[in-house]
């Protein structure tokens, strides 16, 4: 059997069209874009094409309105120190707790230097609650910045109608936005969005490219000065080659939107089913009703996330997990901690992701194999007897904890 | 993912003694916050000799630390319970090959299990004697409460004296950033503000400022000395280190005791080298005495 990779919120395969259209710029038109001679003349025109072909998987106004970047930390963090030095009496900045760490990090290291910090949190579906957040919005607040989707539930958070709140207050409003390009729909220019960050790896285009989307009259203050290059708002030598490739990774994404929301949701959608069927005491976290197509995060409850992953790595299966063990960190995801996903649980979460290049063959393989896994695991628990937790399981294993 | 041994691969997909010890006559159950991890171990013992007949584990956790109990319950079957206490952490890391620096604490975790489990069958109560805090230095396996205590006990004030009283941040420094924090926060509560610049509290062992160039003679006698400057903190860890042979200014040195196949002996030997050329003001490269076959190969060739 082949491997089966459902780590498509991690990483992606670079599709193989993209690789093609990439390569020449490797070995013939690798001139800088600046030069005036023929080993560059084709590069301008292959970054022209490639910013048109973001702006229409976006739904821009404007091809001006992308900056390429090289990756969607670098975007993140441009958007929130921009907003901060364009506005420098604005001494708030509303979030989430369940942003990807390239936002959290920074805001806290922002909170060291005095900025406040408003973190929303999330109900037990990991949604916000858009009426605290309406009495946060304020002329202190210098950008708001929420997740399209989450990394790990795949729960969207309605960015657009956030959005048209806070232009209504006069606050900037940026979204990450790397799970959510290219899976769902987007019309940036019928939005009140003022910045968005995207990344190529997520839609399968290579690492190290990524977008920030600016809204044209969005006041900005670059993160790297130094050339005139992407009209002197990120400065240094274009990565051409990767440029173009995420240029026909979103014009491939564009083409097969439709498919990750029909066929791609179907394996998944068949994957949730079959294993929340088969596998006693297991749920799937976040938002079920309102989430990306391609994501599933099932917890498995008593049992902890590595040693599921080790156990499917074996069995040729990728997947991720929020467990602690996984990162070397202390606590569980702070996505599940977030929903107030208890400790016993939290630490079993596995996510599925997928991508085009899955197969509903697949699925049935995983589903084979999760039952075996998961029974495995809690044979060794000390939260479970025979076919089921043991009665009470806290009382009955109440560890001295170091 | 991890890089695990063989050895931890071996013990996680096919664990030794899993499951409870039908009519055990001793139980200790302990959990490691640092990972969520909580482990049951039942134990029978021999009541004239307590002798350990039997082992069994239950483990809610990851790999290593399903790994170190499987591990645990071979170690200790057949040892009395004297033997068994005499069983560290390190003990456990070692059966397993060695374990990542972030997973050190599973090992931690299957020593307090057998600890509280004795502890239960001679009816005493078993108290854990340290907290576990997030991994600061990943080099040397230094987490934030020991950092914390060392600058409250010591009076720190630098990351040079956390660094000498710990070891922390003395490998690759890639931590600093987090010790300085943990220093902020520290001093802050006693009233005092953090100064990067401040002199460190630690005073440097006392070795004579050398000038000018060195003859071989008085290199040697100099390398013995800062040797000596650093031993007692190499023989806190239960290890030492031995000068072999000088050759121009490369010293070939021995890691001795618990210093001997440590996965940090490369980090030490750094620091070694670092010490002896901030005291003589010259280039010297510190290399494993086992590198001097090599050189001898080479000159006899």
């Amino acid at each position: 059997m082949t491997d089966i990779y459902l780590d498509n919120n991690a990483t992606t395969k670079v599709d193989h069209a993209v690789v093609d259209v990439m390569i020449p710029y490797f070995l013939e038109q690798y001139g800088n874009p600046s030069s005036i001679h023929k080993f560059a003349d084709g590069v301008a025109k292959g970054i022209k094409n490639a910013r048109q072909q973001v702006q229409n998987l976006i739904g821009c106004e404007h091809d001006s309105e992308i900056i390429f970047t090289s990756c969607g930390t670098e975007s993140n963090s441009t958007a929130i120190l921009s907003a901060i030095k364009a506005q420098p009496n604005k001494k708030e900045i509303i979030t989430t707790t369940v942003e990807h760490p390239a936002i959290l990090s920074l805001c806290e290291a922002l909170e060291k230097e005095g900025y406040t910090i408003h973190r929303m949190p999330v109900d037990k579906a990991g949604r916000l609650n858009l009426e605290a957040y309406k009495k946060l919005l304020s002329d202190q607040v210098a950008i708001v910045s929420v997740m399209w989707a989450n990394n790990e539930t795949g729960t969207l958070f309605p960015v657009v109608e956030m959005a048209e709140l806070a232009n209504a207050a006069g606050v900037m409003f940026h979204t990450d936005a790397v799970q959510a390009v290219g899976k769902i729909p987007m019309m940036l220019q019928d939005t009140k969005i003022d910045m968005l960050s995207l990344s190529g790896h997520k839609l399968h285009a290579p690492k190290g490219i990524g977008v920030l989307y600016l809204r044209r009259g969005t006041r900005y203050r670059p993160l790297l000065r130094g050339g005139h290059q992407e009209r002197g708002r990120r400065a240094g030598t274009e990565n051409t080659a990767s440029i173009v490739g995420l240029g026909k990774a979103c014009e491939l994404a564009l083409e097969h939107i439709e498919y990750e929301n029909t066929h791609v949701k179907a394996m998944r959608d068949r994957l949730e089913r079959g294993i929340t069927e088969q596998i006693p005491h297991c749920f799937v976290t976040g938002d079920l009703y309102n989430r990306l197509p391609n994501t599933t995060d099932i917890a498995f409850e008593y049992i902890e996330g590595e040693a599921i992953l080790m156990l499917l790595n074996k069995a040729g299966i990728a997947a991720s997990s929020g467990s602690a063990c996984t990162s070397g960190s202390l606590e569980p995801s702070h996505v599940m901690r977030a929903m107030d996903i208890p400790y016993t649980a939290a630490h079993g979460t596995i996510r599925f992701s997928f991508s085009r290049y899955n197969s509903m063959h697949e699925v049935d393989e995983v589903l084979k194999v999760m039952p075996g896994v998961v029974a495995t695991l809690r044979k060794l628990s000390p939260y479970w007897e025979g076919d089921g937790p043991v009665a009470s399981p806290e009382q009955a294993f109440k560890p001295t904890y170091a | 993912m991890w890089d695990y041994s063989d050895k931890v691969k071996e013990h996680f997909f096919n664990p030794k003694n899993a499951g409870a010890v039908v009519d055990a006559n001793a139980t200790g159950e302990v959990g490691s916050i640092s990972c969520g991890d909580a482990l049951r171990l039942t134990l029978k013992v021999e009541e004239e000799t307590e002798v350990i007949l039997e082992a069994g584990f239950q483990t809610f956790g990851c790999g290593s630390a399903i790994a170190s109990s499987s591990v645990l319950t071979e170690i200790i079957k057949g040892m009395t319970l004297d033997e068994a206490l005499k069983v560290t952490n390190q003990d456990i890391a070692d059966h397993l090959e060695g374990l990542p620096p972030e997973k050190m604490h599973c090992s931690v975790m299957g020593r307090e299990a057998l600890q509280a489990a004795i502890a239960n069958y001679r009816g005493e109560e078993w108290a854990d004697d340290h907290a576990e805090g997030a991994l600061v230095c990943k080099c040397f396996a230094i987490d934030a409460v020991m950092i914390e205590e060392m600058v409250w006990a010591n009076k720190l004030r630098t990351v040079e004296d956390v660094t000498n009283f710990t070891k922390a941040g003395g490998g690759c420094a890639s931590c600093h950033e987090d010790i300085e924090a943990i220093l902020e926060k520290v001093l802050a509560e006693k009233g005092e503000k953090f100064d990067p610049e401040a002199a460190p509290v630690t005073k440097k062992p006392v070795v004579a400022e050398v000038k000018g160039p060195l003859t071989n003679l008085q290199r040697i006698k100099k390398i013995e000395e800062v040797l000596e400057s650093l031993r007692p903190a190499l023989m806190a860890d239960g290890g030492d280190v031995e000068l072999v042979e000088v050759i121009g200014n490369t010293a070939y040195v021995n890691m001795t005791g618990a210093c001997s196949g440590c996965q940090m002996a490369a980090m030490t030997i750094a620091g070694i080298q670092q010490r002896l050329m901030e005291v003589m003001g010259e280039f010297i490269k510190v290399v494993p005495a086992s590198e001097m076959k090599k050189l001898v190969n080479i000159e006899v060739a």
